[in-house]
């Protein structure tokens, strides 16, 4: 067993309105980022467990995507091996 | 005497409110706490409103694999009567006992006012005491208000008649279709995003809600063969 790191990142569904991606859209063109443009807004986390193999590792943390991170109806997300811890 | 029993997770606010209503239903109410399992004597389980678990992750996704909520299911696939209210709303939704999910309001604003609902569904344990149609001026209290479902599911709602309150006028949080409340195909679940326990006792200025009340409490009557 090692210890590894996952990044998790759990994003709204793009085809539903994302308010809060659109104010923060909004707040940076009213300070003159003028080449902005969509934002989204979604949640990151980042978890540590033990498991036998990075392979391993990964699949615990889409099955923690699917039974509790992410919202099956509203969220995708995307799991990425972190760096060392 | 119709017994309802009211869920309190950790950071439900509207518990003790719901349990008032019920009570001026003429039901005998009592509290459940979300660590313990026994819902046996219930005959209405009722999610109140709140912030359970601080609505850490997402509204409802933590209280969702709460003890308590193993027997709710339970209680529901039997057919029980389950109702959930704003943050219980949510939690059912998270649950897969309600389709669709409730995200954060298309104003971002928490919104904390009355709103106009219409009453679509008169089939259903909340609203059998109404006349089909009739508008209904209800307090809301959410940040994550906005009812979402995929198409499919949309239509299936609308199909189905399952769409149990729908907004008029002023839709305070962006819901697909104006959707306030809906219900589950075996009509038995019920959640809605308006607080009718807020408006179920004339010291407080309205009883519009308190059909939602007297409806549980004479559907689970003729769930029983009239016999009370």
């Amino acid at each position: 067993m090692a210890t590894y790191t996952l990044d998790i990142r759990v994003m709204p569904r793009r085809a539903l309105l994302d308010p809060q991606g659109q104010a923060v859209e909004h707040a940076l063109a009213a300070l003159g980022f003028a080449a902005v443009g969509a934002v989204r807004v979604g949640k990151a986390l980042t978890v540590s467990l033990e498991a036998a193999t990075p392979q391993a590792a990964r699949e615990h943390g889409e099955a923690m995507c699917r039974r509790l991170l992410a919202n099956p109806v509203t969220d995708d997300f995307e799991v990425r091996m972190g760096g060392g811890t | 005497m119709t017994r309802v029993a009211v869920v309190r997770f950790p950071g439900s606010n509207c518990d003790e409110d719901t349990l008032r209503a019920a009570e001026r239903a003429g039901a005998t109410a009592y509290y459940v706490w979300h660590r313990d399992t026994d819902l046996a004597q219930a005959e209405v389980v009722v999610l109140p409103g709140g912030f359970a678990y601080g609505d850490y992750l997402r509204a409802g996704a933590i209280a969702r694999f709460s003890p308590v909520m193993a027997s709710v299911i339970a209680h529901a696939e039997a057919g029980g009567v389950l109702v959930g209210i704003c943050n219980g709303f949510q939690v059912l939704c998270e649950a897969g006992l309600l389709p669709g999910a409730l995200m954060r309001n298309a104003g971002l604003r928490f919104v904390s006012r009355p709103v106009d609902v219409r009453v679509e569904a008169t089939d259903t344990p909340c609203t059998a005491a109404y006349p089909k149609g009739a508008i209904l001026s209800l307090p809301v209290a959410h940040g994550e208000g906005r009812y979402v479902a995929d198409d499919a599911t949309l239509r299936e709602l609308e199909d189905e008649d399952r769409v149990v309150f729908r907004y008029v006028g002023r839709n305070p949080n962006g819901s697909m279709a104006d959707i306030a409340g809906v219900t589950n195909r075996a009509r038995n679940v019920v959640g809605m995003m308006p607080h009718p326990e807020r408006a179920a006792d004339p010291l407080i200025g309205s009883v519009a809600g308190g059909g939602v009340f007297t409806s549980l409490v004479e559907c689970v009557q003729l769930l029983r063969g009239g016999s009370t």
